[in-house]
């Protein structure tokens, strides 16, 4: 069956569709809104390399955002870094840690590498509430004349933006590429079925620490641009495990293992999370309904929505990808 | 003729069981060389070790003149060694020209992935599942699972083959099938290492047959001497004079 081109451009115009409206209106409230979907898409979309490419559940993910977010804060605050220069070092920060950890606990499969990734996540967010150089349990503040060397706060809230729209482009080419590629193959094989794919001639262990390596690069350039907008960054904000959860169910609400599902199920569940937390009734359930609505999808559709459109109707697979 | 396989008394463990004994063959390319033996003897733990996935505990394998012993399934694969499961094991959610498309991609040739998908088709049509490329693997029936294993083996243009039961489960005529197309892939110049519980097809297929016993390699030979061997025969069917004796005492 031929791949239609729509594969690639469904998702960018998506992303391109979401981006670009602040842009046009340049209204604050309008960019604010594009910023929230813009990250839950980074963060679902490079969750979906390792969890839907490579089947590896990484529960605890979140603390590649935070490690990110920590090390450029700390460069641009503390060590007078560009900006630029700092996300890509919270970027290879994050990327570090993945290869260095992931060459170990990748080979654990299920529910242990699972739950050894949220054992990773507290505890680094354990380390850093002890360690003095980033603020320790008080964590980090940004003074604002920093900000004057970007033309002041408001000047940064458009900059941090046209930077996320940039890395969200990103990684949605990035999965698009990983989807389409020999290398996406190979991981593609390991999640159906790991030692059969080893037998056929894929290097297990050398794709899965790519895999998660790439995974943790981009969380690690969105957690370097949120807090470096955000002013200030702590323990409890930086390593958050619910914000884990939530990603996960974005991605397996929109179809793990497919290019475009995460970016429908972020923008999806962010929806669903505004609805929910502007209802007077479930705005304080709002997590319990996240729960809920996980158990609901590993139970009726595991493939979530993409994945069971491209099974109901196999011709969307010649476009939906 | 050269030898494209070697082991050398070979010894695999569980715990206190001793699955392979001491098993020492040689196997030659070009030739089919059958595995037989009863339930648990040990020969799918023999092909897990020369396959990598198992380490022998003592003895040494030998694949084109190296010292595999120990070695990666992987790189076992990129040597040209591929293998296919007893119980299939399809990569379900991918169709089945990604699965063969995998064992094109990542076999000793490691083709570029613009080319794998024109073998997975040659490979598909030799096979009869051409028509089945772009449905999922997990869709097929057992037939052409068994079939979709041999595609992804053979997808990496293989120089040993190693066949687990490719046969079992299959009806008389999808084993006819299968035995002529085993007989084309050797044509091919592809050798066949091969475990098999049914007795026509072996011996008509095989060139040498080796059986297992307990883990101990009990008879070698051509098909015609291991018929007629008494020791196999004693593994398969107990005492063979049983019989005669029991008549006897009556």
């Amino acid at each position: 069956m031929k791949r239609s081109l729509w594969t690639l451009f469904l998702p960018v115009l998506v992303v391109l569709a979401v981006g670009l409206y602040p842009l046009l209106t340049q209204q604050d409230v309008h960019r604010e809104t594009s910023f929230t979907l813009l990250r839950a898409v980074a963060l679902a979309a490079s969750l979906n390399i390792i969890l839907g490419f490579t089947g590896y559940v990484s529960f605890g993910h979140v603390v590649f955002y935070g490690l990110g977010g920590y090390v450029a804060f700390y460069l641009v605050a503390e060590k007078g870094w560009p900006f630029w220069s700092a996300v890509l070092m919270g970027g290879l920060a994050a990327a570090l840690l993945a290869f260095l950890i992931g060459a170990g606990i990748l080979r654990l499969r299920g529910a242990y590498f699972a739950l050894v990734t949220i054992g990773v996540n507290e505890a680094m967010k354990a380390f850093i509430y002890n360690f003095q150089p980033f603020g320790g349990p008080v964590g980090l503040t940004m003074n604002f004349a920093v900000y004057k060397a970007y033309g002041g706060p408001r000047a940064v809230l458009w900059m941090t933006y046209h930077w996320l729209f940039v890395v969200t482009l990103i990684v949605v080419a990035v999965s698009y590429w990983i989807r389409v590629s020999k290398f996406g193959l190979g991981l593609l094989s390991i999640r159906e079925d790991e030692d059969a794919a080893e037998v056929m001639g894929v290097r297990t262990s050398w794709f899965k620490t790519w895999a998660f390596t790439l995974s943790a690069f981009f969380p690690g350039l969105v957690g370097a641009i949120f807090f470096f907008r955000n002013a200030s960054i702590e323990p409890h904000d930086a390593f958050p495990l619910h914000v884990s959860i939530e990603s996960i169910v974005m991605v397996m609400l929109g179809g793990q293992g497919t290019v475009i599902g995460p970016i429908l199920g972020s923008i999806g569940y962010q929806w669903m999370r505004v609805f929910l937390l502007t209802n007077r009734l479930l705005k304080n359930i709002q997590l319990a309904v996240a729960g809920g609505l996980l158990l609901l999808i590993v139970l009726f559709i595991p493939a979530g929505l993409v994945g069971w459109l491209r099974r109901r109707f196999p011709a969307t697979r010649r476009f939906l990808l | 003729m050269n030898v494209l396989l070697r082991t050398e008394n070979v010894v695999k463990r569980f715990g206190g069981l001793v699955a392979v004994n001491q098993v020492s063959f040689e196997l030659y390319e070009g030739e089919i060389l059958g595995l037989i033996g009863p339930n648990g003897a040990g020969k799918t733990t023999l092909f897990n070790c020369i396959n990598g996935i198992y380490r022998p505990e003592e003895g040494r394998i030998f694949f084109r003149g190296t010292d595999i012993t120990g070695w990666s399934p992987s790189r076992l694969a990129h040597m040209g060694m591929a293998r296919t499961f007893q119980i299939v094991r399809p990569l379900a959610e991918l169709t089945v020209r990604e699965n063969v498309m995998v064992g094109a991609a990542f076999g000793e040739k490691r083709l570029p992935l613009s080319q794998t998908a024109r073998v997975a088709d040659e490979v598909l049509a030799f096979l009869g599942l051409a028509d089945r490329a772009d449905q999922l693997a997990g869709s097929l029936n057992v037939a052409q699972k068994k079939r979709l294993e041999l595609a992804r083996a053979l997808a990496s243009q293989p120089r040993l083959l190693l066949l687990d039961e490719v046969l079992a489960g299959l009806n008389p005529t999808e084993v006819d099938e299968m035995v002529e197309t085993i007989r084309r892939i050797r044509e091919q110049g592809i050798t066949i290492l091969m475990i098999e519980h049914v007795m026509r097809a072996i011996m008509n297929l095989s060139d040498r047959i080796l059986v297992l016993d307990f883990g101990e390699l009990i008879a070698e030979g051509t098909p015609e001497e291991i018929a007629q061997n008494e020791r196999v025969i004693k593994a398969y069917l107990g005492d063979p004079k049983l019989a005669q004796r029991f008549a006897l005492e009556e």
